[in-house]
């Protein structure tokens, strides 16, 4: 990787949701931590995977970056901004440098908008373009950027198909130029063929502009594809990170060991043959996370002391992350 | 052995205010007893709406059934009348939704659920229907099920939730399970659990299978047979083996192109698919695939080409031997 220093610095961030009880809600019940303590750094023009399962809390990591959802504890650098303390024009600055491609083509689009409203929206709140003509031409430009005709300009969202409409949010992510763009499942509602279509196009914008993403999602193949480096989530926390190829290849925290072995394989021969690590029962509650090692009671490998003793988080060999007391160098 | 479904030329329509759906256009599949075929296809493919066809579940209108035959153990399952269908659906025929958070009754404890189709179609008296219940969660991994049985839904996780509507499709012992998408809304290693779970059901009972699914992955640990759909069509039908080690049908190939491998190192992009699947609101009209299909000559617009043997138990319906070398 590059020597520049890092776009994205993430120190020990929390967010815990309290759990109001009481007819009133006054009442508070305790928290759901959905994110506990994650720290992570993301170089320019990189691209870093945050995978796991539902519930682990990798949604709500995304947003909390961006200042969505404020952090209950630890710090968020993005491009020298301290995302916890930005108000006013820094805030501004901000949601112009570190934008977001959401999971949903259906229900982030204003269906009552068209194109060119929807595209042209970011342009207006933080007034780029000095006129409505140039800011048109912004907009026709972002269009045939993401593979659109400028001719979709005044057509709405329902005329258009999956692909097409994730594209229109690629493109309205796109429009105030930003760094840094988190992708929650960005191709997760989408066909195969379709995917990879949506794909080749946020490779192609990170080569050309040089942006440096946080692509969220579930589907480990594709992961696997598009990311320099992957960070796994379990419970609020990530348990490891690695190198792409490294850690599909050599997986050290047993959780991702499971994790990618459930994975199937579009190889009958190849998968017939392979040792599936079948985890047993489900997630623990993240509003009552198990002691110790948060996976503990689920874990193939665990010893007394990982019922006790929360494992530190962890470089192993250059580069290769883990929170694990068991978890030994790879070779 | 003989087929236990031998599906034939269903056709399937949708009259709407918007225009005639051309939802299935003549899709012909069999299973065998014991033998799990994968029905692989993306949204709007029609694999759903033909399950639903075989069972009688269409609204008609505005479906119709134009065409076809499905018979099941000798007997005309569209022939019949709703009666009889009733008898063997939940029965005879039993099946598994995509959705475990929509399909189960929300204000019904889950014992309720599952006895119901005991106590209908065997039978059964409530003591019986409740202990073959305990048996039943127990066999697909819900522990401690006698006192989950006056839980409801919400107490349960999703994948806890699939666990019971299996173990509701297997009560009355079927011999063949359709589910349709059964693992698409569950995590991965909750996928492994219940593909591992059917598996060994199907082993031990010898019932056979239909799985519908858009994943190529899970069809690949899974099934004996496949069946692509593409618009309505079957285009390639093939043992699951050949599918992956020698497809044939331009649609199938391209499938397999566009997707990541998790099991190799990235060596280029991915290839995409050109354009969108075609709409179903126009009449087919030749080749369902030709305007999206590299390999495509003259006559795949005009003529629609039938399912055609290729080599042992392998059928494609192309006008092309993609194994020529790729066209231009």
């Amino acid at each position: 990787m590059s020597q520049d220093p890092p776009l994205v610095i993430v120190e020990d961030l929390k967010k815990h949701f309290p759990i109001r009880q009481g007819i009133l809600g006054n009442r508070l019940g305790g928290a759901v931590r959905a994110v506990d303590g994650v720290s992570f750094e993301i170089q320019p023009a990189e691209t870093l995977g945050l995978v796991g399962e539902s519930g682990c809390g990798k949604t709500t990591l995304g947003r909390t970056l961006l200042g969505l959802y404020p952090a209950t504890s630890g710090s968020i650098c993005i491009a020298g901004t301290n995302v916890r303390q930005a108000k006013g024009s820094g805030l501004m600055a901000l949601r112009r440098k570190a934008q977001m491609i959401f999971q949903d083509p259906f229900a982030s689009l204003n269906p009552r908008w068209t194109v060119s409203a929807i595209v042209g929206e970011p342009l207006h709140v933080h007034r780029l373009g000095a006129t409505e003509q140039a800011r048109m031409e912004r907009v026709r430009e972002l269009l045939q950027l993401v593979g659109l005709s400028p001719t979709h300009l005044n057509r709405y969202p329902h005329e258009f198909s999956g692909g097409q409409r994730q594209r229109i949010g690629i493109a309205r992510a796109l429009a105030s130029d930003p760094a840094f763009v988190v992708c929650d499942e960005p191709i997760s509602a989408l066909d195969v063929s379709i995917q990879a279509q949506v794909v080749n196009l946020l490779e192609d914008l990170q080569k050309r502009l040089g942006l440096t993403y946080l692509f969220i999602a579930h589907d480990l193949s594709m992961v696997r594809h598009i990311c320099d480096r992957v960070a796994v989530m379990y419970l609020g926390i990530v348990v490891e990170m690695a190198d792409r190829d490294e850690l599909y290849e050599h997986p050290v925290h047993p959780y991702a060991q499971a994790l990618l072995s459930a994975v199937p394989i579009p190889d009958p021969r190849k998968d017939r043959h392979r040792q599936r690590i079948i985890l047993p029962g489900d997630v623990p509650s993240p509003a009552n996370p198990p002691s110790g090692c948060r996976f503990h009671p689920r874990c193939p490998i665990a010893k007394s002391h990982c019922a006790e003793v929360v494992p530190i988080w962890r470089e192993l060999l250059p580069g290769h992350w883990t929170a694990c007391h068991e978890a030994v160098a790879p070779g | 052995m003989t087929h236990l479904l031998e599906v034939a030329d269903l056709t399937t329509r949708f009259h709407t205010p918007e225009g005639t759906i051309y939802a299935v256009n003549g899709a012909s599949f069999s299973v065998k007893q014991g033998e799990t075929l994968a029905v692989v296809g993306e949204s709007g493919c029609g694999k759903s709406v033909s399950m639903l066809s075989i069972l009688g579940l269409i609204s008609v209108p505005p479906g119709e059934i134009v065409a076809g035959r499905a018979v099941f153990d000798g007997r005309d399952l569209l022939r019949m009348k709703d009666e009889e269908l009733e008898a063997i659906r939940g029965k005879e025929i039993s099946m598994v939704f995509q959705d475990p958070m929509t399909s189960l009754n929300p204000v019904l404890s889950i014992g309720r659920q599952v006895t119901e189709a005991m106590r209908v179609h065997c039978g059964l008296s409530a003591e019986e229907a409740e202990r073959r219940a305990v048996d039943l969660l127990d066999q697909v991994g819900i522990s401690d099920a006698t006192s989950r049985l006056g839980e409801y839904p919400h107490q349960f996780s999703g994948g806890m939730r699939q666990r019971v509507m299996i173990a509701m499709a297997l009560s009355c012992d079927p011999r063949l399970i359709i589910a349709d998408e059964p693992t698409t809304a569950l995590d991965v290693t909750i996928q492994a659990q219940i593909v591992e779970l059917v598996i060994r059901l199907r082993e031990q009972r010898g019932m056979g299978v239909i799985w519908i699914t858009h994943d190529l992955g899970v069809v690949a640990g899974l099934a004996d047979r496949v069946s692509v759909m593409y618009a309505g069509f079957i285009v390639e039908e093939t043992d699951v083996d050949s599918l992956y080690d020698d497809p044939r049908h331009p649609y199938t190939l391209a499938l397999l192109a566009a997707l990541p491998r998790i099991d190799r190192r990235r060596k280029d992009r991915l290839k995409p698919i050109r354009g969108s699947p075609p709409s179903l609101l126009v009449e087919p009209h030749g080749c369902p695939f030709a305007a999206r299909c590299e390999f495509v000559i003259e006559r795949c617009r005009h003529e629609n080409p039938s399912l055609q043997l290729v080599s042992t138990g392998h059928r494609i319906a192309c006008w092309v031997d993609t194994r020529g070398g790729r066209s231009p």
